[in-house]
């Protein structure tokens, strides 16, 4: 599956086929040397190694006891097979799961609808001020987020959602200037001739994109999905500033994770249970790993887009 | 005489159709579909700055919700405070320090993937990308025990080498290189920025420069990082905004207790303004960070532009 996946992404998208791998196209484009060629694969798995060595780490370490976490063994002296369950009856995650699927379906979903619509009005229809405004939308991108932290803080303050999950997935109703991006290179790419036909049958402009860009834009609706899910799933500072004074059952997982490091923290007068704070930590990273699995050639076609973007 | 017939034809095709009539059907239809981003932009963009600037100029305390104008005097105290000019100094080093490492470190890996059948890889692409996906929380939870000064795998692995390595969460001086590890670790998205612009450079330009005896290390400083440069120059900026906002492993590692009183070496600005907000509660000072922090990027941005593209190629020429 794994390997298939890349060449059926590179099928998918015209742009891609003539930038096969050119060792397939130009035989003589090669390491020279035999020794260049061990020294190359050499160098990969070393790199594998190091970016799966924290990974089967942390594997290891969710079955050691206490005093175990710390030691570099990666099978485990003793077997503790207790952690899962005693991590699960210590903290909510069954709760921090919920709320971080909940928000991040709502994120995503709601920013992936609004960037399309958003992203259909730039890329088909023509109007004064166009050029402009969609070189504020790509001006929006290099907007620090840091310095709207605090205002956008009190405007939802000043609407009265303050403890609620509603500024965590709220302004994703607006679009979002990567993601209007993204899909409008996409709607670019779709033949205008299709439209002027539909057009011409009858269609009405709302249909144009109902019926016609949306289907054809799957793939790009896919990517960016994911990728906001990915981003509010992984979010940590909005949850601290918008959950952080409500109940640990309200919280997000990375908030969920964070407070944990806290509650087991010997310099907060925890009993430095880290083999609870390491299972927590497996436990938030399965769903993203699972998510990875399926949709991988989205990610990594959805990055690869971006470096065509100069 | 055709020519006299077909030009007025012609200028009427070319030109669009919204300079007669500006605001015609399908015009409104445009803006409708817009409306979503503008106004989000016009309130949490334009108007949050607006609002953000007006906060700077009062003491406005979010314990009491209370606010009165107080001029000048939070951008006074910026440079009164000296944990203001500790944690930009710390950003500042960061961002220097990380920046290049990362670009480079990704580049290394894109070129390795790059000079491998596409099969192997894809696979190498995977393992490196998961990194990218774990949650900064799960990252930090790991390397709070790898980075361990007595024990972690990292001082491990320096010790096969003789090398005592040091308490990288504890000594104040490798309390931003432990960030800066982490950071490397997932650096898998600007690999996969790079890798993309590696595939899409021209195959005959290096057949041409191999005609005229180039080696393999000439090719790759004469064909493929001009021919990358503007992917280079793309991920260099990104990266310098987002290091300069660096929050979530320096607050997670460091700063995540109100009480436990670590060192200012990892204070960077987004944390402190994050403690002057939210933990403090001190909203127009922290505003007044906020914008000394947007004016430093904008400046560090605008530099990078007029400065890199001198060594950016475009193609086409410009």
């Amino acid at each position: 599956m794994i390997n298939s996946q890349p060449q059926a992404a590179a099928e998918s998208d015209p742009r891609r086929k003539s930038a096969a791998s050119p060792t397939q196209r130009f035989p003589w484009y090669k390491p020279r040397s035999i020794l260049g060629r061990i020294a190359l694969w050499a160098l990969l798995l070393g790199f594998s190694v190091l970016f799966l060595y924290p990974f089967v780490w942390l594997l290891a370490a969710t079955f050691k006891p206490r005093q175990d976490v710390f030691d570099n063994r990666l099978i485990p002296e003793t077997w503790v097979f207790t952690n899962y369950v005693e991590v699960w009856q210590q903290l909510p995650l069954l709760s921090w799961m919920s709320n971080s699927i909940i928000i991040a379906l709502l994120a995503a979903g709601l920013v992936t609808i609004s960037s399309s619509l958003v992203a259909f009005g730039f890329a088909y229809f023509r109007f004064p001020f166009r050029n402009l405004l969609f070189g504020l939308v790509l001006g929006t991108m290099m907007l620090p987020g840091a310095v709207t932290m605090i205002p956008v803080y009190l405007i939802w303050k000043e609407l009265g959602f303050l403890g609620t999950t509603v500024p965590l997935w709220g302004a994703n109703l607006f679009g979002s200037a990567f993601y209007i991006f993204l899909q409008r290179q996409f709607f670019l790419g779709l033949p205008r001739d299709i439209f002027e036909a539909a057009r011409i049958d009858g269609c009405s402009y709302f249909g144009l994109f109902r019926r016609i860009a949306l289907p054809l834009s799957i793939p790009s609706f896919i990517i960016v999905f994911i990728f906001e899910f990915q981003a509010s799933w992984n979010n940590l500072q909005a949850p601290l500033i918008y959950l952080n004074t409500g109940s640990p059952e309200e919280y997000t997982v990375p908030l969920g994770i964070s407070y944990a490091m806290s509650l087991f923290s010997p310099t907060s007068g925890g009993e430095a249970d880290y083999q609870y704070v390491m299972t927590a930590a497996l436990l938030v990273t399965l769903p993203m790993l699972i998510l990875f699995a399926f949709g991988q050639r989205y990610f990594i076609e959805g990055l690869a887009g971006q470096g065509r973007k100069g | 005489m055709a020519t006299a017939v077909d030009s007025p034809r012609k200028r009427r095709l070319r030109r669009p159709r919204w300079i007669k009539e500006p605001f015609n059907r399908e015009a409104r239809a445009g803006y409708l579909f817009i409306l979503p981003w503008v106004i989000g932009f016009l309130v949490f963009t334009l108007g949050a700055m607006v609002y953000s600037l007006v906060i700077s100029f009062t003491n406005y305390d979010l314990s009491t919700d209370t606010a009165t104008p107080v001029g000048f005097s939070n951008y006074e105290l910026l440079l009164k405070d000296p944990k203001v000019l500790t944690s930009l100094g710390n950003t500042l080093y960061y961002a220097v320090l990380s920046v290049p490492l990362e670009i480079c470190f990704a580049l290394l890996l894109a070129y390795l993937l790059h000079r491998i059948p596409e099969r192997g890889a894809g696979v190498f692409r995977i393992i490196y990308y998961l990194p990218k996906m774990t949650p900064s929380v799960a990252a930090a939870s790991i390397f709070l025990l790898l980075l361990n000064g007595n024990s972690g795998a990292i001082n491990g692995f320096l010790g096969i080498f003789g090398i005592d390595g040091p308490q990288w969460l504890i000594d104040p001086d490798w309390m931003k290189p432990s960030i800066i590890i982490i950071g490397l670790w997932s650096v898998s998205g600007t690999m996969l920025i790079l890798l993309a612009a590696l595939k899409n450079v021209p195959q005959d330009l290096y057949e041409a420069a191999a005609l005229d005896g180039a080696g393999a290390l000439r090719q790759f400083f004469s064909v493929t990082l001009p021919m990358i440069s503007n992917a280079l120059f793309f991920c260099t900026i990104v990266l310098t905004i987002a290091a300069l906002q660096v929050f979530d492993q320096a607050f997670l590692l460091f700063y995540r207790d109100t009480a436990s009183g670590s060192p200012d070496a990892a204070l960077f600005v987004g944390v402190y303004l994050f403690q002057q907000a939210f933990q403090q509660f001190n909203m127009g000072f922290a505003a007044a960070i906020a914008w000394l922090l947007f004016v430093i990027i904008l400046l560090i941005t605008v530099f990078q532009v007029r400065f890199g593209n001198k060594f950016v190629y475009y193609e086409g020429g410009r």
